[in-house]
């Protein structure tokens, strides 16, 4: 089985990819590669940096009907917002697998996985970056 | 006020899920609102339309599928996309039209016939769209977001599942007559929380359906009122478009993120906030001067946060507005006396007008069985996908 990233560049095999600005320092996720957001800076110098690893239950849900297509999941699974402490940012990720989100409170300290999303026809395996509790 | 510009008539296809072409209801909803005004068509001299991207090529030509509908006539046209802010957008266009003095009566109109279930990407199998993405990486439907956002009120304003129930309760009351609802049938709290859990902590009876509808309205300069003996037309006395101010930190969808504050300061008023602040400001009206609100509750919970974000009450204190009856019809001031999305469904372009002819219909005491005493200022408050600010401000 091949394994595949869901998605390009926005994760490595141990953390979320963002880009931080190199002139007035805002982060970005997913890595903004063109111009810099803080619009009184303008500069297009933007580094891809690890985003922190861990971060807080800003808040989740768990979700009883299948998204529509292109979702390949099946439901229930549970959808987390994670607070980043230094990035000043919430981030979006599914629940890791396993986790029993009854447990799961706001507040609560999550670090990031990567985890499998799909399998598709040819048996490649997509990854995507998943929230755990610690 | 100087940029004042007169209602002159307004007009709506109920809605339903009929499934019939949008511009049947686009044009029904055109007809009603020029009848109302005591206008014809060719009186019209500029029309703006809301963008329905389900509807195939017509639907992205919306103004120009409903002129050709109605007759050609050689008038000026836009289309709009704001999702669903769309309709005061277009509202925004046409008001501008008449401010500049290129025209003395415009026509808006929005139309939409929506797909069942979820609202999903439009745009094929394409990874480069962020809505597509949304889908397909995390699987966060539209209430997810909503169901995010109610959590969080919860955890820090102590609301209960039972306040989300109160809201479709009072909502479900408020458009048992109302003739261009989707639903009329009364709710209790318990039946609210018994229907499904769609996305925890929100149940079906809490989250909007996607619905067919239509809705118009003509406005006209005031010189252009007053020849045509209009003595105290309705007016839109504020339109708001607003984008965010970096850094957002409210998790808009289809976004995986908010703005990164590390190293620039949240702006003083959060968006939503900031939508109705700039709508109070060009009215130069207050919060306390309201008499009547039209909010968008895509579930029963965001309704609570619109009642903070609009001024009704300061942050964390929604949920006593409810319990204690002070937004439903004869309390302090009312909201969405229409019935809201809870009865209508979200017909997307046509909602935001939909929201002004209800303020219109409620300032000149049309609004039957579900009318709001005396009321003199109504605001209607939205936000569109991506950051579309969306709100108007109706005086009389």
């Amino acid at each position: 089985m091949t394994t595949v990233p869901a998605i390009e560049g926005w994760f490595s095999d141990t953390a979320l990819l963002g880009t931080r600005c190199a002139s007035c320092g805002s982060y970005f996720f997913p890595p903004e590669r063109t111009l810099c957001r803080n619009p009184a800076c303008g500069s297009s110098e933007l580094d891809v940096t690890e985003l922190s690893r861990r971060g807080k239950v800003w808040s989740f849900s768990v979700n009883h009907y299948d998204a529509p297509a292109p979702f390949m999941g099946k439901a229930p699974y549970t959808v987390v917002a994670v607070e980043l402490a230094t990035e000043e940012m919430v981030v979006l990720g599914q629940l890791a697998d396993g986790v029993d989100p009854s447990e799961l409170r706001i507040g609560d300290e999550m670090e990031v996985v990567i985890e499998r999303l799909f399998v598709d026809d040819d048996g490649n395996e997509h990854m995507v970056w998943k929230w755990n509790t610690t | 006020m100087e940029h004042d510009v007169a209602v002159l008539g307004v007009g709506m296809h109920p809605w339903g899920k009929w499934g019939r072409p949008f511009v049947e209801y686009g044009v029904a909803a055109a007809r009603a609102a020029l009848d109302d005004a005591g206008l014809t068509w060719p009186d019209v001299g500029f029309i703006a339309g809301g963008e329905t991207i389900r509807n195939g090529y017509a639907g992205y030509v919306a103004g120009a599928t409903f002129a050709q509908a109605l007759g050609w006539t050689g008038v000026p046209v836009a289309t709009c996309y704001a999702a669903c802010a769309a309709g005061a957008t277009a509202i925004d266009i046409a008001r501008a039209r008449i401010l500049a003095g290129l025209c003395d009566v415009a026509l808006v109109v929005g139309a939409d016939t929506t797909p069942k279930g979820f609202l999903a990407p439009t745009w094929g199998d394409n990874a480069s769209d962020p809505d597509w993405r949304r889908f397909r990486l995390l699987g966060a439907t539209n209430p997810t977001y909503f169901a995010l956002y109610a959590r969080r009120r919860m955890e820090l304003c102590g609301a209960t599942e039972e306040d989300f129930a109160r809201v479709k309760v009072k909502n479900a009351k408020h458009g048992l007559n109302n003739p261009n609802a989707r639903y009329k049938k009364e709710y209790t709290v318990a039946d609210v929380l018994e229907s499904p859990m769609v996305s925890d902590p929100l149940r079906l009876l809490q989250i909007c359906a996607t619905s067919d509808g239509g809705a118009a309205v003509v406005l006209a300069s005031m010189d252009y009122a007053k020849s045509r003996g209009f003595d105290a037309p309705a007016r839109v006395s504020a339109v708001s478009t607003i984008t965010p101010t970096f850094p957002n930190t409210v998790m808009e969808m289809p976004n995986f993120s908010t703005d990164s504050a590390a190293t620039v300061a949240p702006p003083e008023l959060p968006f939503r906030d900031a939508i109705a602040a700039a709508a109070y400001e060009e009215a130069s009206v207050s919060p306390d001067d309201l008499s009547v609100a039209e909010v968008y509750d895509l579930s029963s919970a965001l309704e609570l946060d619109w009642y903070e974000n609009i001024g009704l009450c300061k942050q964390g204190e929604a949920e006593r507005l409810i319990r204690d009856g002070d937004t439903t019809i004869g309390g302090r001031i009312p909201v969405n006396p229409s019935g809201g999305l809870a009865c209508f469904g979200e017909a997307v372009p046509a909602q935001a007008i939909a929201q002004v002819c209800e303020l219109v219909w409620q300032l000149r005491g049309q609004a039957d069985g579900r009318q709001v005493e005396n009321a003199k200022v109504g605001l209607s408050i939205n936000q569109g996908l991506f950051g579309h600010g969306s709100s108007v401000i109706v005086t009389r």
